[in-house]
């Protein structure tokens, strides 16, 4: 297999990025930077702090459009589509800092994910009519469900930014779930967990692309805990790939040891 | 699940509303209040309407936004308009005004037709390109410049033949239906009429204002529309040079007294009806989640500058039709009713009621005319402007005291948000545990 960075074939790829370049100022965030992700595969985005994670999941967003290269999703170009657009063509994400509608109550934070696709019109909302009360009542079901799936239904009235820590956490993955994404992003889900919590997350992540046949791609810095859950990694330092390859070969990968600690322990090591 | 409320909430705020109505009625009726104070009242209910509107913007939408005064002075002329022309009528006047500004709206809403279907349609990716490739030798506002030329020359002409065809057609029917009504129906007809102009001509021009403006940020767009109710200011003080009979700085005068309790409770009514059913349905929490969170609520498929032009609009509807209300209080109006200063009642209301509370925004409207006209009653002689003293240090207080407003976010009754729906099948069990995933369970 190839541990050494190359450019990866993006046939019967759901996502396949193609020499992107994004640059703030002077700065080179992410250098021609390529990356394909095949159906249903669990991929991981690994590498030191400031390495150009983030940023790579911004521009598959639409945040910030990449300065040069193509994102294909699906066989269509995102480079350039409205944020919201992206989403609503099937790709959605979690934040490294959670990002909540802090003051709406769970099953709102949830249910504003089925505004595309509500099936009633703002007319019918106001006259309380028509289709309002059938879609709504179902509409609000499949939030319920979602969130029993993530046993957070008890809380479903609370107000989000009253929730503990990891139920904030699982509250973002449900609402991305609840986009109906085909491609999910999810950027250091384990953050500020402790090593218990972060294995059940894990669990957790498998879990939802077995049941719901999904392809994830997952950032995550520790590299212990992705170690674990991906098939298969891309190494980012310095935002250029520095490795690809199995969980194993990773590992054992000379550069990416050099990057997370440091050349000199690289060598002791 | 819990569910404490067995009596639908619905029926103890009916009774209240109707309680509110009967008593103030009951109290005109029987000359417990004076003339002065049952305007008061009725102002209060007109303000309570406005402000409703710029709670939707501010509280729920999270756009602060200091322009509203400029949308209440288009509903209050715009509706003015419509009415005094019908009165002439009765003198051998002509419907030229209702004909002509909704010949306008018309032509606004054919552009905005237009604009979006350019939008949505593949036709947006061509012209992009073709865009591009003449941008790299012209500034982007020269361009800017001569589209939005050609959109209102496009608006403009289309308004023409539309009035062309309405005076010709349409109007001359309603004239000759309205004159046969008996007057006290067609009046009805044509206030409501009027007020329905005032409210969605503000709502156009709010959705228009909106559309370049909103990209701003909080603070910014506060400042814009601040300019833009200086403008529509500046702009009614020299009215008289377009249209002759809305007098300029001279006032407009011998508009209709139509405005009744009954006509503004029930403007206030509706407005609460809409506004709630409006922000607990999915539209509603679209609206909300853009306030919580624009990154968030763009990645979970929601276009936000289509849903703040969407409440921005509906804050300028409600705007409107209680600046028709006012202008049919009185019967007299002058710009400098609409200056930017009066722009800060509503902004004080909600901010005191609470921003994203309805019934706070409702209460706040009621205590802000008491205190106001209170004070005029409570003070010695001679000490009257003394109120613009301590009511001010009464502001200080409560905003030092609960920054949250009145109510902060907490709602009453039948404004509360609904509970979900009852379930008629039981949620599947977790797979999440505190410490893991236990298998084989449905999803």
């Amino acid at each position: 297999m190839a541990t050494q960075p190359g450019v990866e074939s993006g046939d019967g790829s759901i996502l396949a990025i193609n020499g992107v370049t994004k640059l703030f100022g002077g700065l080179r965030a992410v250098s021609d930077f390529d990356m394909a992700v095949p159906q249903g595969r669990l991929y991981g985005l690994i590498g030191p702090n400031g390495a150009g994670k983030t940023t790579v999941f911004n521009m598959i967003t639409g945040l910030c459009p990449p300065t040069e290269g193509s994102i294909l999703f699906d066989g269509q170009d995102l480079v350039g589509v409205d944020s919201h657009r992206i989403t609503q063509s099937g790709v959605a994400r979690t934040f490294q800092n959670i990002r909540l509608f802090q003051n709406l109550t769970v099953l709102d934070n949830v249910r504003i994910a089925y505004h595309t696709h509500a099936g009633y019109s703002m007319v019918e909302s106001i006259v309380r009519l028509g289709r309002f009360r059938r879609q709504e009542r179902n509409l609000s079901e499949r939030a319920q469900d979602l969130l029993a799936v993530f046993a957070l239904q008890d809380r479903q009235l609370e107000v989000a930014k009253n929730l503990p820590y990891g139920e904030q956490r699982r509250l973002e993955i449900a609402r991305a779930l609840a986009a109906q994404p085909r491609l999910l992003l999810l950027d250091e889900p384990a953050a500020g967990m402790n090593p218990t919590e972060a294995e059940s997350l894990m669990e957790l992540i498998h879990f939802i692309r077995d049941r719901l046949g999904l392809t994830i791609l997952l950032i995550e810095h520790q590299m212990r805990v992705v170690m674990g859950i991906c098939e298969w990694i891309t190494v980012m330092d310095f935002g250029q790939v520095i490795a690809r390859g199995t969980p194993r070969e990773i590992q054992s990968n000379e550069r990416v040891i050099e990057a997370y600690l440091g050349k000199r322990m690289g060598k002791r090591i | 699940m819990r569910r404490r409320l067995i009596i639908p909430s619905w029926i103890p705020t009916l009774v209240v509303a109707v309680g509110l109505y009967w008593v103030v009625s009951y109290a005109n009726s029987t000359a417990r209040i004076t003339p002065y104070w049952y305007s008061v009242i009725q102002l209060a209910a007109i303000t309570a309407v406005s402000a409703l509107g710029l709670n939707l913007i501010y509280g729920f939408n999270g756009q602060f936004s200091l322009g509203h005064v400029g949308f209440y002075a288009i509903g209050a002329y715009g509706s003015a308009l419509i009415t005094k022309d019908f009165v002439g009528k009765w003198s051998g006047g002509q419907f030229s005004a209702l004909s002509w500004i909704m010949a306008g709206q018309a032509g606004i809403l054919v552009v905005l037709f237009v604009a979006q279907g350019i939008r949505l349609g593949a036709i947006r990716k061509a012209l992009r390109a073709a865009l591009d490739s003449f941008m790299k030798g012209h500034e982007a506002w020269t361009l800017v410049t001569l589209v939005s030329l050609a959109l209102v020359a496009f608006a403009l002409a289309v308004g023409v033949a539309f009035t062309w065809a309405l005076q010709r057609g349409f109007l001359f029917l309603l004239e000759n239906a309205i004159v046969a009504l008996p007057e006290t129906a067609a009046q009805g007809i044509i206030f409501l009429l009027g007020l329905l102009n005032g409210g969605t001509m503000a709502a156009l021009i709010a959705y228009l204002v909106g559309l370049p403006l909103l990209r701003l940020s909080s603070d910014y767009f506060g400042i814009a529309t601040l300019g833009f109710a200086i403008m529509v200011y500046t702009a009614l003080q020299n009215s008289d040079m377009v249209i002759a009979t809305m007098k300029g700085a001279r006032g407009m005068v011998a508009i209709p007294r139509w405005t009744t309790w009954a006509w503004v409770y029930v403007a206030l009514g509706l407005s609460v009806i809409v506004m709630r059913n409006l922000i607990w349905s999915s539209q509603g929490r679209a609206i909300m989640s853009v306030r919580e969170d624009e990154t968030a609520a763009k990645l979970m498929g929601i276009d936000i500058a289509q849903q703040k032009a969407i409440a921005f609009a509906i804050g300028g509807f409600f705007a409107g039709l209680a600046g028709g209300l006012y202008a049919h209080l009185f019967g007299f109006l002058h710009p400098s009713s609409f200056n930017f200063i009066k722009g800060f009642d509503p902004l004080i209301i909600i901010v005191f009621g609470g921003l994203g509370s309805m019934t706070g925004t409702i209460v706040a409207s009621a205590l802000f005319a008491l205190v106001i006209e209170g004070l005029r009653v409570v003070l010695p002689q001679g000490f009257e402007d003394w109120r613009f003293v301590i009511y001010p240090v009464l502001l200080l207080i409560i905003m030092l005291v609960r920054q949250q407003g009145l109510l902060g976010t907490t709602e009453w009754g039948w404004l509360r948000a609904p509970l979900p729906p009852e379930r008629a099948v039981p949620a599947p069990a977790p797979v999440v545990s505190r410490t893991g995933v236990s298998e084989a369970k449905d999803v």
